[in-house]
């Protein structure tokens, strides 16, 4: 599945700059694993050495947080988008 | 003059300098303000901030502004109310309430913590200031933007009470409502931000808008004749608040302030929107987001981006937490209406409850200092206790009804006795 994957600004150093790429796998996980095959080192933000996601990081899927779904596994289809936002709160 | 060394990343350590970042490059983790306290020690002294006005820059060398603040002249020293009529109900000998209610000039805890953001945002050059609000930050940032004639942008959920839509309107910023929870709005808004290159006072300017929290917990030991409480219970939305009253504790220590033992720091949530306690009372460091479902929208944060560190906090002090449900949060608001005549809304409800709960519960000794941690005033969410108030008594204006009604009110038994 081909989906928008759209990066943060302390990430788009790895992507020279883009804000938006195109990234494909059947679920988040697969998804996370393409981006590093396109961006090398972008998963070592993303994920600890387990493979899980970083307590600071948050991944949301047209809109949903992964954690209320199925986490990095959770399938993804054609057209969807993957934001990837560092945690941030108060107000 | 600053004090301020740099920025630090709480998680992995690496360093900045002092610019309006608000995420490490390497881990993704928050970025916390560095001060030299050997030599803010040597500056800082009880008589020194004796001699100050009595606002929040009353500690001005552990904030870390470089200038004069720009903003916030009126803001912070709220009182602190000894509170022995609600000690006597809760069966405790020695209670204050720190009331923010009663903060100038947005009547909450916000506008410690927005003017030392604003004032930061000013000395980076930025014209621009927003945030994404439950309501009293973007109450807070509408009214400190407008005394400082800045541009401003107000985020919130689109069902927020009605007095704290107004509440930031009237200041003219632009309000834009996000047909969601609140953490949709922080996320639109963290984009937003990494977009628009705005001051948003809760995202890029956050490490600096977080260090105003501390005032809460300087003041408290200030006025309580610079001794440490035993107890201090502080709800908890995003996680803000409460780690910096621990900082503010230990840094009065650490600057030689106030000696003695720390105190023991409570977090109170909603029931209906409790993460961090669920954490907390699993025994675990991993923070479960929930969705949120109470009446306390103030702190309906799922997802607390600062919740690892309220867990921290209370664990390293000793002390605990606990979350109450919606009932409990209306009767916690008239509990402290009926017996101190202060109004809070339902984060403060909260925290009286759980107060009510970790004292019930033998967490809190009866016999030792407690301070409850008002944060907001109840005037904006009159929706939360409507149904619960009591309806006035309808008569005509003849004085015969009304003794009518006072007798009724009034049976003989408690007549004579009175």
């Amino acid at each position: 599945m081909s989906i928008q994957v759209r990066i943060p600004t302390p990430l788009r150093r790895f992507t020279s700059g883009s804000e938006q790429v195109g990234a494909s796998g059947a679920t988040v996980g697969s998804v996370v694993d393409d981006l590093e095959r396109q961006f090398p080192g972008i998963k070592e933000k993303l994920c600890d050495e387990k493979g899980e996601v970083r307590r600071f990081v948050n991944l949301y899927l047209n809109g949903d947080d992964i954690r209320f779904l199925s986490n990095l596994d959770t399938a993804v289809k054609e057209g969807d988008e993957l934001s990837i936002v560092p945690a941030i709160a108060g107000g | 003059m600053s004090y301020v060394t740099g920025l630090r990343c709480r998680e992995c350590g690496a360093e900045y300098s002092r610019e309006p970042l608000h995420v490490c490059e390497q881990c993704f983790g928050p970025l916390e303000v560095r001060y030299n306290y050997d030599e803010i020690r040597a500056v800082m002294s009880r008589e020194l901030i004796e001699s100050r006005p009595r606002n929040v820059w009353r500690y001005r060398e552990l904030l870390p502004i470089e200038g004069e603040p720009k903003v916030g002249p009126h803001s912070g020293f709220t009182p602190l109310v000894k509170a022995d009529r609600l000690a006597a109900v809760l069966g405790v000998k020695e209670l204050y309430v720190k009331d923010d209610s009663v903060n100038h000039p947005t009547f909450s805890y916000k506008d410690r913590v927005v003017s030392v953001a604003i004032s930061a945002a000013i000395e980076f050059g930025f014209e621009t200031v927003s945030c994404a609000s439950t309501g009293n930050l973007a109450n807070s940032v509408s009214a400190h933007a407008a005394r400082a004639g800045l541009n401003c942008y107000i985020f919130i959920p689109d069902d927020l009470e009605q007095g704290k839509v107004i509440g930031s309107a009237i200041y003219g910023p632009r309000t834009v409502a996000i047909r969601g929870n609140y953490d949709d709005v922080n996320r639109l808004c963290s984009e937003i931000a990494d977009k628009y290159r705005w001051a948003f006072v809760n995202i890029n300017i956050r490490p600096y808008y977080t260090e105003g929290a501390k005032t809460y917990g300087f003041e408290i030991a200030e006025q309580l004749g610079w001794t440490f409480p035993q107890h201090v219970i502080v709800p908890t939305a995003g996680g803000t608040i409460l780690p910096k009253v621990a900082k503010a504790f230990w840094e009065m220590k650490k600057v030689g302030l106030v000696d003695g033992p720390l105190p023991k720091i409570y977090s109170a949530q909603a029931g209906g929107c409790a993460p961090v306690i669920n954490a907390l009372h699993r025994g675990s460091d991993l923070i479960a987001p929930v969705k949120p479902n109470t009446i306390a929208k103030s702190i309906a944060i799922g997802n607390p981006a600062d919740g690892f560190y309220v867990l921290r906090a209370v664990r390293d002090s000793g002390g605990w937490g606990e979350a109450v449900t919606d009932e409990e949060i209306v009767a916690g608001i008239q509990l402290l209406a009926r017996t101190e005549g202060i109004f809070t809304e339902p984060a403060g409800g909260t925290t009286v409850a759980v107060t009510k709960k970790l004292i019930e519960l033998g967490r809190i000794p009866r016999n030792e200092s407690i301070v409850i941690s008002v944060t907001g005033n109840g005037y904006k969410t009159l929706e939360a206790v409507t149904a619960s108030c009591a309806k006035p008594h309808h008569i005509s204006a003849r004085l015969s009804e009304f003794d009518a009604l006072y007798a009724e009110l009034n049976p003989p038994a408690a007549k004579a006795a009175s």
